[in-house]
Parts: C-alpha cells; sequence; structure tokens
C-alpha cells in the first residue's frame, strides 16, 4: 500500500470506480439465457461464485445471479473490509504500547481515520479483480445481474426473463438483524453493511451486540481513538464461546479502553441536539449512554424474502433461513442451498465448503454431508478467539466424557518474547484416549494457530502423534505440541510403574 | 478497629493474642492463634437481638445472610474450643433462627426473603434487605449449611434446644427448591426484574447448594438437575496437573467447610479417579505454580506466597506515583491463571485450604506472615493485601477492616483439620446424605 502514502484526494472515486467495474460493470447486459441450464446459481458472495466456479469447471451449464454486488458480504461488507481496518487499529495500539515491547511511545499518535478507510477500500478493489464479472463470464458463467424470483420448481425469473433450471442453488446469504429498539429507525445506525462507506470518524460509538461483529468492530474503532461503548444482553461476551475466552476478551476490551455493559439492554433510543442517547438497563438498574453515531453487531438473518420460495415448493423459517437436509438439499429436490442462508454457521469458509458440497451433491449425485464437515471459527479481536470441533457441553450432552489439555500462553516462551502471553490453547480430547475432539485458542493469531488442530482432526491425527511434529522454536504455535507433550506425560505416569518394574529387572545384575 | 458492634450485651470471650502469629513456636500454636481471631469476629460483631452478623468490620456494613450461616457453623468449634460458652452461642443462634422465621417472606422490595430464600444483603438491625440487592440462592445455601450445623450441634433435650432444631428444620423445609431454577439452579431473583440473567458455567462452590436443594424431602430439585449443572464442568490438565478446572481458591474451599468430600464420588469423579478433596489439594499445587510462574510479575508471588480468591482489593482510586493506570479490580473473583489478577492476594485463602494440602498451606503461610505482617491487622486476617502497591513506609496496601466470609472459611477449615469437627456433624445430617446420594456421589464414608 505504498501508493497510498501520498494518495491524491481522488483516490477514494478511482479506487471505487475499479472496484465497480468487476463486482458492478455499469455497461453490463445480461446474457441470452440458454434453454436449460444445468445449474442456476442464486447470489454472488462466497458460496454463489464457489458455486458457479465449481460447476462450471465440471463442465455444466452454469448462470449466476446477482442482484447487487458480486462478492457479497465477504469482499464487500464483511470481513475483508474489517480485517482491513483491524490491522490499522492493531498497529496504533502497539504504537500506544510501545513501551511493553522495550520501545519508546511515540509522541504525536494521530489517527488519520481517511487514510485508515481508503486503505481498506485499496485492499477490497484489489481483492475484487479476481470474481469480476468478466473473469466469471470468461469461465463459462451466464452472470445477471438483476432480482431472481422463482416461477415454478424449475424456473425463475431475472428482470422478467425466464432461467430454466435442471438444479439450482440458493445462495443468497444473509443480512443484519435489526432489533426492535423504539427510537432505532429515527436515530439512524451503521451495520457491517455501510459502516465501511464511513469517511470520517464518530467521536462516540455505541456497539449494540456482543457477538464476534460487534466485538471485532468495536475493538477496531476504540483502538482508532474513536470514544467507544459496546452494550451486550449476555453476561459475557460471544456466548457460544467458552467461559475463559470470553472473560479474557472482556478484560482485553478494558485495557483497551473500551466502555463495557454487559448483561445490558438497550430501551430505547432517542436523539437529541444531534446527539444519540440510548437508555440503557442492566437488571432492574438503568443507565443512559450517549454516542454519535450507532453500529449493530446483533446477528444476521437470511436472505429469502423476495424468492418468492413457496413458488418453488422450498421450505424456510425465520430462525434457520432456508431449511436443507444434511446433503443441502431443500424441500425440493432440484434446488439445494448453501452459505449464510441456510447454516447457523455464517463463516466465509463454511460458504465456500458447503458451495462445493452442494454443487457436487447436486451434479454428480455426490452424498457428501453437511455434519461431516469439521468447521473452525475465529474472531479477530485482540486476542483472536478461535474454535473448532466439539465444546465442553455439546460432549456432555452426548454422553461423552472429555479431558482438555490446557496450555496458557505465557508459558509459551515465544508468547513470552512478543509479549503476548494473554490467551491459552485449549484441546479437548475424548477422556482416557487421544483422540481430538475440539480445541479453543485463545492468543494473538488464534486463527492460524487453529489449523494445526483441524487439520489434525480431519487426517484422525491423535495428541499422541501430535506430539511427534517438531515445531520450529520458537513459535507460538508450539503451545500446540506442548498441549500434546502434556498428554504424552500422562501417559508416561501411568506407565511409570510399569517403566521402574522393567528398569530394576534389566539392573537385577548390576 | 472499626468494628460495627451493635452488641449491648457483654462479650465473654477475650480478643485474639496480638503480635505477629509467626513467631508461636508449633504448627498447633499457630493455628489455634488464627483460629480463634477468626472465631472472635462473629462474637464481636454478632447482633444478639436477632442474631445478624455483619458483611464485613466497616462501620455501617449490612449483614451478609452467607456471613450469618458462617457464624452459625462456627458457634459450636467456639464452645468446643472453650471461647464462648454454650448458653452464650445458643442465644446468637436461637435469636438468628427466629429472626429468619419471624422475617418479611413476601418478596417485596423491603422485604427479607422470597419462597424460603433471602436476600444477600439485609440491614444489621431490622433484617430489610438493602442495597436493591438480588435474592441470592448461593448464599441462601450458606446460611442454611449453617442453620443444619447449628441443629445437628445442639441435640440436647430442653427447650431451647429443641426450638432450636424444630426452627432449622422449619427453615430448610419451606425452601421452594423448585421454583428457583429449570433444570439448574438461577443464581438469583429480584422483585424488579425477576431472575438475574446469569447462568453458571463451569465448577463452582455450588455443590452445596445442588446437595441441599436435592435433599429437601419437602420439595426437592430434580436429580437430572446436578447433571445439567455439572454439563459445563471441565477437567483440565493445566501445568501438568489434573484437575477440575475452576480458577479463584474460594470455589474449591466453600462446599468442603461443611461437607467431607474424602472418598466420596460423584460419576464426574469416578470417570476421572478422583475426589472433590483430591481436586482441592490439586488446585492448591495450581495455584502454587501459577505464582511461581507469576506471568504478571507481581510483587511478592512466589511458591510460598499465593491466595488468588474472591477477596476485597485495591481501587484505581488507591494507586499512587507509577501504579496509576494499573489496572486494579477492588472486590472481585481473582482467579488462576486467566485472572483476574492486580497483584493481590488473600492471605487467609491458602489456610482455607489447610484440609487438604497441610505442609504446602502452612509453609506459605509462614512465609507470608513472616513478610507481610501488616495483612493480619490486629492478630486477624484482612480481607487482601497488594505487596505491588506499598506505602511509603515500604508496607503493602492492605484491605480495610476484616470480612465475614474470609474468617468463616478460615476458623471452619483449620477445626476440620485439626478435630473435624464440622464435618462430622454434617455427616450426621440426613438431608444432606440424601442430597450427596441424589447428586450420585457413592462410597467412602457415604458407603
Amino acid at each position: 500500500m505504498e501508493h497510498l502514502r501520498d494518495s491524491p484526494p481522488y483516490a477514494d472515486e478511482y479506487l471505487e470506480r475499479q472496484r465497480m467495474r468487476s463486482v458492478r460493470p455499469a455497461d453490463w447486459r445480461n446474457p441470452e439465457p440458454a434453454r436449460r441450464y444445468g445449474l442456476v446459481v442464486i447470489g454472488a458472495g462466497t458460496a454463489g461464485l464457489t458455486a458457479a466456479r465449481t460447476a462450471a469447471a465440471l463442465g455444466a451449464r452454469v448462470a449466476l445471479i446477482e442482484r447487487d454486488l458480486l462478492g457479497g458480504t465477504t469482499l464487500n461488507i464483511g470481513p475483508v473490509p474489517s480485517k482491513a481496518i483491524i490491522r490499522t487499529s492493531r498497529a496504533y495500539a502497539e504504537m500506544r504500547d510501545a513501551a511493553r515491547y522495550g520501545g519508546c511511545v511515540p509522541e504525536d499518535i494521530r489517527v488519520d481515520f481517511p487514510r485508515v478507510m481508503r486503505r481498506m477500500r485499496a485492499i477490497r478493489s484489489r481483492l475484487s479483480r479476481a470474481d469480476s464479472a468478466q473473469s466469471l463470464a470468461a469461465a463459462g458463467v451466464d452472470v445477471f445481474f438483476g432480482e431472481a424470483s422463482f416461477t415454478g420448481s424449475d424456473t425463475l425469473k431475472v428482470n422478467g426473463v425466464t432461467l430454466r433450471f435442471r438444479k439450482a442453488l440458493i445462495a443468497t446469504g444473509a443480512r443484519p438483524i435489526v432489533p426492535e429498539i423504539p427510537g432505532l429507525a429515527e436515530a439512524g445506525y451503521l451495520t457491517n453493511e455501510n459502516a465501511f462507506d464511513l469517511t470520517e470518524a464518530p467521536r462516540r460509538l455505541l456497539v449494540i451486540g456482543g457477538g464476534p461483529l460487534g466485538c471485532e468492530m468495536a475493538q477496531a474503532f476504540c483502538r482508532l481513538g474513536v470514544q467507544t461503548s459496546i452494550v451486550q444482553s449476555w453476561p459475557l461476551f460471544l456466548p457460544r464461546e467458552e467461559r475463559d475466552a470470553a472473560q479474557l476478551l472482556s478484560d482485553a476490551f478494558a485495557r483497551d479502553g473500551l466502555g463495557v455493559r454487559l448483561n445490558t439492554r438497550v430501551l430505547s433510543l432517542r436523539v437529541e441536539e444531534g446527539q444519540k442517547i440510548a437508555e440503557l438497563i442492566t437488571d432492574d438498574y438503568r443507565s443512559a449512554v450517549t454516542a454519535d453515531a450507532i453500529l449493530l453487531g446483533t446477528g444476521r438473518k437470511s436472505n429469502v424474502e423476495s424468492l418468492h420460495l413457496g413458488a418453488a415448493g422450498v421450505a424456510h423459517d425465520r430462525e434457520h433461513g432456508v431449511l436443507v437436509d444434511d446433503f443441502l438439499r431443500t424441500s425440493n429436490h432440484r434446488i439445494y442451498a448453501a452459505g449464510d442462508v441456510c447454516l447457523s454457521y455464517k463463516f466465509n469458509d463454511t460458504a465456500e465448503a458447503t458451495a462445493r458440497m452442494a454443487v457436487r451433491n447436486a451434479l454428480l449425485h455426490g452424498r457428501r454431508r453437511l455434519s461431516g464437515l469439521t468447521i473452525p471459527w475465529c474472531t479477530y479481536t485482540d486476542p483472536e478467539i478461535a474454535h473448532v470441533g466439539m465444546y465442553v457441553r455439546e460432549a456432555r450432552a452426548r454422553g461423552i466424557s472429555m479431558k482438555t489439555f490446557t496450555v496458557p500462553m505465557h508459558t509459551v516462551h515465544r508468547a513470552i518474547a512478543d509479549d503476548e502471553e494473554t490467551g491459552f490453547v485449549k484441546i479437548n480430547v475424548m477422556n482416557h484416549t487421544d483422540r481430538i475432539l475440539g480445541a479453543t485458542i485463545v492468543a494473538h493469531h488464534a486463527g492460524e494457530m487453529i489449523s494445526e488442530i483441524t487439520l489434525a482432526m480431519m487426517a484422525g491425527i491423535g495428541l499422541r502423534r501430535l506430539a511427534r511434529v517438531l515445531h520450529p522454536y520458537p513459535t507460538q504455535a508450539a503451545a500446540i505440541k506442548m498441549a500434546a507433550d502434556a498428554y504424552n506425560r500422562t501417559l508416561v505416569l501411568r506407565r511409570r510403574r510399569w517403566t521402574s518394574a522393567w528398569l530394576r529387572w534389566l539392573d537385577r545384575g548390576a | 478497629m472499626a468494628t460495627q458492634r451493635t452488641a449491648s450485651g457483654s462479650i465473654s470471650t477475650g480478643t485474639a493474642p496480638a503480635g505477629p502469629a509467626s513467631q508461636c513456636s508449633s504448627d498447633e500454636d499457630l493455628l489455634d492463634a488464627i483460629e480463634h481471631a477468626a472465631v472472635d469476629y462473629f462474637l464481636e460483631t454478632v447482633n444478639p437481638a436477632n442474631g445478624l452478623v455483619p458483611d464485613t468490620s466497616r462501620a455501617g456494613s449490612p449483614c451478609s445472610i452467607a456471613v450469618v450461616g458462617f457464624a452459625l457453623s462456627v458457634y459450636p468449634i467456639a464452645v468446643e474450643r472453650g471461647w464462648a460458652s454454650r448458653e452464650q452461642v445458643l442465644a446468637y443462634s436461637l435469636a438468628a433462627l427466629r429472626f429468619f422465621r419471624d422475617s418479611d417472606q413476601s418478596g417485596g422490595p423491603e422485604a427479607t426473603g422470597y419462597k424460603g430464600f433471602y436476600y444477600h444483603f439485609i440491614d444489621m438491625q431490622a433484617g430489610r434487605r438493602v442495597w436493591r440487592c438480588e435474592l441470592s440462592m448461593i448464599d441462601t445455601a450458606l446460611l442454611l449449611a449453617g442453620i443444619l450445623t447449628a441443629r445437628m450441634y445442639f441435640d440436647r433435650d430442653n427447650a431451647e434446644e429443641n426450638e432450636l432444631r424444630a426452627i432449622a428444620e422449619q427453615l430448610y423445609l419451606r425452601v421452594d427448591w423448585r421454583w428457583s431454577g429449570h433444570g439448574t439452579i438461577r443464581q438469583g431473583w429480584k422483585p424488579e426484574s425477576g431472575f438475574l440473567h446469569y447462568e453458571w458455567e463451569g465448577y463452582s462452590e455450588s455443590i452445596i447448594l445442588y446437595v441441599l436443594a436435592m435433599g429437601s424431602p419437602a420439595c426437592p430439585l430434580l436429580a437430572d438437575a446436578y447433571d445439567a449443572w455439572t454439563a459445563t464442568y471441565q477437567w483440565e490438565n493445566l501445568y501438568g496437573i489434573d484437575f477440575l478446572y475452576a480458577g479463584p481458591l474460594f470455589i474449591h474451599q466453600f462446599s468442603h467447610a461443611w461437607i467431607d468430600f474424602r472418598g466420596i464420588r460423584d460419576a464426574l469423579m469416578r470417570d476421572n479417579r478422583s475426589d472433590y478433596f483430591e481436586n482441592s489439594r490439586r488446585a492448591v499445587l495450581v495455584q502454587r505454580e501459577y505464582a511461581r510462574r507469576n506471568p504478571l510479575e507481581f510483587a511478592g508471588y512466589d511458591e510460598n506466597c499465593w491466595g488468588l480468591t474472591a477477596c476485597d482489593g485495591p481501587e484505581a482510586s488507591t494507586a499512587t506515583g507509577a501504579d496509576v493506570g494499573a489496572r486494579l479490580f477492588g472486590y472481585a473473583a481473582r482467579g488462576v491463571p486467566y485472572g483476574p489478577d492486580d497483584g493481590t492476594l488473600a492471605g487467609w485463602a491458602p489456610l482455607a485450604s489447610l484440609p487438604f494440602a497441610p505442609s504446602i498451606t502452612l509453609q506459605a503461610v509462614r512465609t507470608m506472615h513472616q513478610r507481610y505482617p501488616e495483612m493480619r491487622p490486629e492478630g486477624r486476617y484482612a480481607s487482601s493485601f497488594n505487596p505491588g502497591l506499598a506505602n511509603t513506609d515500604g508496607a503493602s496496601w492492605v484491605s480495610p477492616g476484616h470480612y465475614g466470609l474470609d474468617q468463616g472459611i478460615v476458623a471452619m477449615m483449620i477445626e476440620n483439620y485439626r478435630s473435624g469437627l464440622v464435618w462430622r456433624l454434617m455427616r450426621g445430617c440426613a438431608w444432606i446424605t440424601n442430597g450427596l446420594r441424589r447428586a450420585g456421589f457413592r462410597g467412602g464414608w457415604l458407603g
């Protein structure tokens, strides 16, 4: 991003034009539809793009329909832009904490918010080139821009044009849930769909919702100098994650100076003299927070409303979106779904994996099961919180006895050298065996580290064998080997009785 | 000492021996001095009119119902050790039980309780709810454990002791345990907002709560509640030590003040070939290892100076000079290895683990007494001290006054170590043994 150093004022417009040329070309003309498509994919987010490319590579006649921008949530409004901003926010946090690392804290730390956003847009524009409309067309995909709606069990319309299909895949993704808070609409709010269009930083920000998105954005904006509060209705952040992980995150937020309001709900919002005032309640205690902007991180819901799913006989509900079986098939056996529109795990990697699975199941009579996926995820706060596999609660619910091998990061040499000691590696195994059932990692780069566990789980590698995997020294990932070593030590203790008897026998003549 | 002494009558026991207990020649003398000082907290601060005992010795402190539970459990110790007469503590106990029997159970904002449970904090005179606090299930359980201890100890056939036992039964049997939870027991309830939102997760001090709730012949909690509660237990290997994880030490201590967990096992402990007593010993080892490693590099921590638990602590306004900006947590459940940890230690916490690991804890006690005598103002443990926040004379920051919970757990665990008195009394309580059996405990003294 060297070229951004002295970007001229028109850089934003230039970048935006570049991006739009890829993701929604102004001069695009929808192609003449084929007589019948082998696969019609609705939605060109991660799942849709993956499905379209996979099906085209298999030789199918493919149509891809997008009502807005190619790339969907991931590229335009979700993970990629937020990670770009998080990276800048980490840089500022490191500047402020320079003394911790043996450095000097710069005297004048100023945040140039437009520059932060410009960098994000440059990255977004660069990545959008990979999945441009032109490149998709070149790969043999008929790209249609417009609103799709089913008209029958094997037909749909886009911009008044009927497409016939042998199979279809719904990949319309999800959008932010807007909670029913009196005054919210009048006060106005940001979501992950428009927060990345900000050009000026709000002075004070109120984040509603302590799930992954809310937590990531609250910490990032706080570190970029925005006076930020986060309100979470649960007693801990990230309620799905284990308690210690959420606790460490709360502590990290407090260190950053983030205003943390747990177990608190927003009762109402009002605007006074241009300021947004949120009335809060914690148990029976009422309080108020004043902000200049409000960001929603209250989860996402499936985009199904305009599809006329009833016409195609596709069942859906408010909670789960499009209902699918373990093969990602909807109640209409011609139609499949993949990604956020049908999954509770609304992640980019899951969208990709389910898209490939759905295409194979739809076109090649595959029998790949959703339940067979090992799904890792990560919340990109600092520290990051990554998880794969089973939690203790899930194991107990299935009657599985579980044991956890825990390595606090403050015992890992590289983490000490990096002054990144907040966190842990916890690897869950089936008790009395070395079979890995899941893991939670809280660390500066937990998202990078979790893959080793995912690989081990996929490959059926137990903790015992993992202990034999050499890790370069010193690395933070060595914590995984340390957990495996701890497992091996429990074996040694059990075998000690036998080995000492054996050694005594060997020494009997000495 | 800034006690909130409301007793109008005389306090017959002597004050605790002055001077650092570490100067005592033997462990027995050392423990006797500490235990005596702890027991005296209750005898000195009790309101004899209603048996209520203040949460802390600070002026204006309200009563904590849990502290009353500890008081009722400590009184038999006072009698057996000759630090108070049976008549005197019987009067305090009876006063407390009569008070709770007659208290306002309407559940109103200024009542004392509801459905047999009580508000966490009540005022020392009238016993009405203060601080808009919650109706607390765990603190009610600690109170009831004390009530049942009194019921088991005062076993003579005379008018007062007969009345005490009758009221104790009445108070225990009127608790509507089934109201307190669906699946698992809720943490609390407020008249203004209903049940608290918090959920129990992981191992906690609540075994005593579940045992009491499941042992009740009146309206017991269903047996599957214990399974539901233990569903989030995490059996961990940490620092190479296998144990049922919980960060703060008090979790590994409170239920043990009343129940002798040696050799009795529930399903989880059977599966892991351990018991809760052994588990608490391992928790000591984990604490010690954390302090030895001292990842946050706090002053004083080492293998003989530890004690992270629920305790008072310095607030941000306490910090001066270079400490300004340090994160300080005030009263908090400090724990290892994930904190919160602000360099504050509870000097009494090792002693509250005395029965589990006597030599390790006594070594820590002697070391800490020698290094930080200021943590025992007037011969009794303060709630906590922080060696990193020293004054100009080099003395650690010390929590003002004394806390009843700390004195109670110290007195009971020392006594259990010395004579097993409270454990023996409670082994004879059929409701406790029934509760244990319904939770799946077998073996050892339970048979």
